[in-house]
This record gives C-alpha cells, sequence and structure tokens, in this order.
C-alpha cells in the first residue's frame, strides 16, 4: 500500500491505496464520488474525464498513486454554494444530453475546451470534445450548449 | 478492468530511477504519462513486478533553447510541447504533429519521451523527430549518451534505449523558417492513424531548398522518405513541381495490413497524404 495525500473537490483527503488502483475507481470507491462514472475502460470515451491540476485527464488512465499531492476536481465539485456551474446550467438549458451517461465527462472537458479557448467556433468544439464519446450520438445539443455557455462570458470560471 | 498487481516507486532524481531500473531490472517498468501503459496494464499485455514512476522528477520536464537545438525534456506533456513557442518557431512539424495527438485528455497527461520511448509505429512522434533529425539523450549507471533519430527507433515498440537506461531529452535541431505539417489519415476522430506523413521543406524563391519528410505506420518503426526527398529538391513548391516526386514516397516501406487497410492501400496512402503535406508545408512558408 501506498500513502496518497490529495485535494479532492476542494476537501483534503489521505489514504492507504494499492499501486495498481485507478484514479476513477479511488474517487467512486474510497470517496463515494460516483458522480465520475467508468464508460468504456479503455481510456477510450472520456466519461471518466477529470480535472487534475487544473487540466481534464480520463481518471480510468491514471493511477491514484500519480495524483499524489495534486488537486483533483470532480463533477460533484464544480457547483459552487448551490449554483450550478455555467457550463452545467448550459448542458440543462440546450438539453445536452440524451442518457446522460457521458455527461459528466462531457461537462468536465468542456470546462477545460473554454478555459483554453473561450469562444470556440462550432469545428473547435466538436474537435476539443473528440476524446469524449456519446454512443445516444446526442452531439448536437452538446455542441449546442458548449455554444450557450461560451455566450455567457463568465463560463471559463472553473 | 484493473492492472495485475505491482510495486510503486516514485523517485525524486533520474539517478534515484536508474538506481531503482539497475536493482529491479527486467521486472521493472518505467511509467511516464502512463497513456500507452496504463491500458496495457489494464488489459494485463503486461504485468511488472516493479512500476517506476517518473513523474516527480521535475527536472525532466520543460522546453529550453540549447543555441542550435531545442531541448525538450522528457517528462513534457504533450500539451505543453504543443502550445510552446519555442517548438513553434523552431521546430514547428513537432507543433503540428502534437496538435492532433491523441485528444485533449491524453494531451494534458501524455509525454513527449514516453511517446518516443514506446515506439508505437502508428504514434505520431516518431516520423517528424526522425525528419527533422532529432537527438535523443539517454541517461544510465555511466552517464548520458546521445542517439541519433536514425538509430533510435529499433523496432516494433524497441529503441535503442539500453535495458538500464532512460530517455531524459530529445533535441529537436532548428529549422527556424521551414515550413512544417502533419497529414494524418484517420477513419474517425481520435484513432491512431493509419498512414500520417511529416513534411518540412525550405522554400526558396518559390522552389524547394530542401526538404525532409517522415512516415508514420508504413513499417515496424517510423520511416524517412528518402526518395522523395531528394526529389524533391528544385523543384517549384507547386502541385505539379511536388507530384512526381511525392509519387516516390512508399519506396523501401514495409507497411502492415490490418482491418484498416492493407500493404497496398497504405502505399497508395503515403503518396496522396506526402503531396498534401509537403504542398500545405510549402504554402506556410509563403
Amino acid at each position: 500500500m501506498v500513502r496518497i495525500n490529495l485535494t479532492v473537490d476542494g476537501a483534503k483527503v489521505a489514504d492507504d491505496v494499492e499501486p495498481r488502483m485507478l484514479l476513477v475507481h479511488y474517487l467512486r470507491e474510497k470517496l463515494g464520488k460516483t458522480g465520475t462514472v467508468v464508460g468504456c475502460d479503455t481510456s477510450n470515451c472520456g466519461a471518466c474525464t477529470v480535472h487534475l491540476d487544473g487540466t481534464s485527464v480520463k481518471s480510468c488512465n491514471v493511477l491514484a498513486v500519480q495524483a499524489d499531492g495534486g488537486e483533483v476536481t470532480t463533477i460533484e465539485g464544480l457547483a459552487k454554494d448551490g449554483q450550478l456551474h455555467p457550463v452545467q446550467e448550459a448542458f440543462r438549458e440546450c438539453h445536452g444530453l440524451q442518457c446522460g451517461y457521458c455527461t459528466p465527462g462531457m461537462i468536465m472537458q468542456s470546462v477545460d475546451l473554454l478555459k483554453e479557448n473561450p469562444h470556440p467556433s462550432e469545428d473547435e468544439i466538436r474537435l476539443g470534445l473528440e476524446g469524449n464519446l456519446c454512443r445516444c450520438t446526442g452531439y448536437h445539443n452538446i455542441v449546442k450548449a458548449v455554444q450557450h455557455a461560451a455566450g455567457q462570458g463568465e463560463a471559463v470560471q472553473a | 478492468m484493473i492492472p495485475a498487481q505491482f510495486d510503486y516507486l516514485a523517485p525524486t532524481t533520474v539517478e534515484e530511477a536508474l538506481a531503482a531500473l539497475a536493482q529491479h531490472g527486467d521486472e521493472a517498468k518505467i511509467l511516464a504519462g502512463g497513456q500507452s501503459l496504463l491500458p496495457v496494464l489494464r488489459m494485463r499485455l503486461n504485468a511488472p513486478e516493479m512500476v517506476i514512476d517518473l513523474g516527480k522528477i521535475t527536472s525532466l520536464r520543460g522546453v529550453r533553447d540549447d543555441g542550435d537545438a531545442i531541448v525538450v525534456g522528457a517528462m513534457t506533456q504533450h500539451s505543453v510541447v504543443g502550445s510552446d513557442p519555442l517548438v513553434a518557431e523552431h521546430a514547428a512539424l513537432v507543433s503540428k504533429a502534437v496538435e492532433h495527438l491523441a485528444d485533449a485528455q491524453i494531451r494534458h497527461r501524455g509525454t513527449f519521451g514516453g511517446a518516443l520511448a514506446h515506439a508505437d509505429p502508428a504514434g505520431d512522434l516518431g516520423a517528424p523527430t526522425l525528419a527533422l533529425g532529432a537527438q535523443f539523450v539517454v541517461q544510465g549507471p555511466s552517464g548520458t549518451r546521445t542517439v541519433p533519430a536514425d538509430e533510435f527507433f529499433v523496432d516494433l515498440f524497441e529503441t535503442a534505449i539500453g535495458e538500464d537506461e532512460i530517455l531524459v531529452a530529445v533535441r529537436l535541431p532548428k529549422h527556424t523558417g521551414w515550413g512544417a505539417h502533419y497529414e494524418k489519415f484517420v477513419r474517425v476522430a481520435h484513432q491512431w492513424p493509419i498512414v500520417a506523413v511529416a513534411a518540412a521543406v525550405r522554400v526558396e524563391g518559390g522552389t524547394i531548398a530542401e526538404a525532409r519528410i517522415g512516415l508514420t505506420n508504413m513499417g515496424s518503426t517510423p520511416m524517412r522518405a528518402h526518395a522523395v526527398e531528394q526529389a524533391l529538391v528544385g523543384q517549384p513548391a507547386t502541385a505539379d513541381g511536388v507530384r512526381e516526386a511525392a509519387s516516390r514516397a512508399a519506396e523501401g516501406t514495409n507497411p502492415p495490413s490490418d482491418l484498416n487497410g492493407d500493404a497496398d492501400y497504405r502505399r497508395h496512402l503515403a503518396t496522396v497524404l506526402t503531396r498534401r503535406a509537403v504542398l500545405t508545408a510549402a504554402g506556410a512558408t509563403g
């Protein structure tokens, strides 16, 4: 077992974990943060996307021990003081989901995309989300939601 | 999917990492960004007893100017390389290849040195580094040595890095003012290239003065298209001038056949993509 110390959604946590434990399993099974889901388990689909030290990563493709000393934000840490994050609000407003399984990852990647590029074109949105798959193929409203969030201005505040 | 059990070390210096590697030998695997290794471990295609994580060795991160070359630390993430102004100015071919490597999440985590040491023939960094004549700095128990790009890639997933060595940096010789383009052919987003072509050209008064072309996934290692490079010299930087030279792109290659395409299809693709890559690169220099 290896001791890890990190910050998850603003709270400091420390645990002894097996080196082989994936970050996504640590978040879900040790911390109960089941908002981050396991989709493909092959690092293709992006459903498990979280932010590690300020940038988006696929948490099924990172070991929990690699996050030692780091800062993780999950979908559960986006809302502040009961207020949805502007990107969450935009996904709700534009109905940027069908079954909803890819939504946590789509939102986390969209927040990252808008931080790097606050006013993306439609093509830039589609390219920026290429690592996130929606198996309902509901991309149309997802792209609209990101455009909507970009129009809000404050969407860049992660 | 969960990897098999392994022990784990996270050294903070290259010397500590080398000592751990010496102690554990071929039972150990080096972990860089993990974007290729973790899928391998999860699918249990490999089950090392020891994983040595280089993630805490801060000296291996970063990009710097070193006179005639830009030096990229082995643990520098793709996203950092892709947005680095020194790389963009002096080794634009690498910036172009990184831009569409995998996806944003993987570029945030995957490392320049890790991808090159992994030596996947479909990886996007072999062809541009080979084309630019990069030098690979590897460190072992007896110090560092530099391996030229044309000796670095040995075979499928095999490089000139010794079992007791670690890749610490890649030197990219400056190609300031050269036009560059990486033309990648995929069927769907975020796929390994079926074939890709890395082209850097120096254009003087509308004529191609020098050209460097690297091919991705046209054999068990990245390859140089020497015949094209030679044929391009002296040609006008126009579609007619480039077409005949580009038709030689598959000479000396040995592409794989798989569900994405057979070898003949890849040979054809190489010529088409080379033409597009050279033309775009030449246009980029104005």
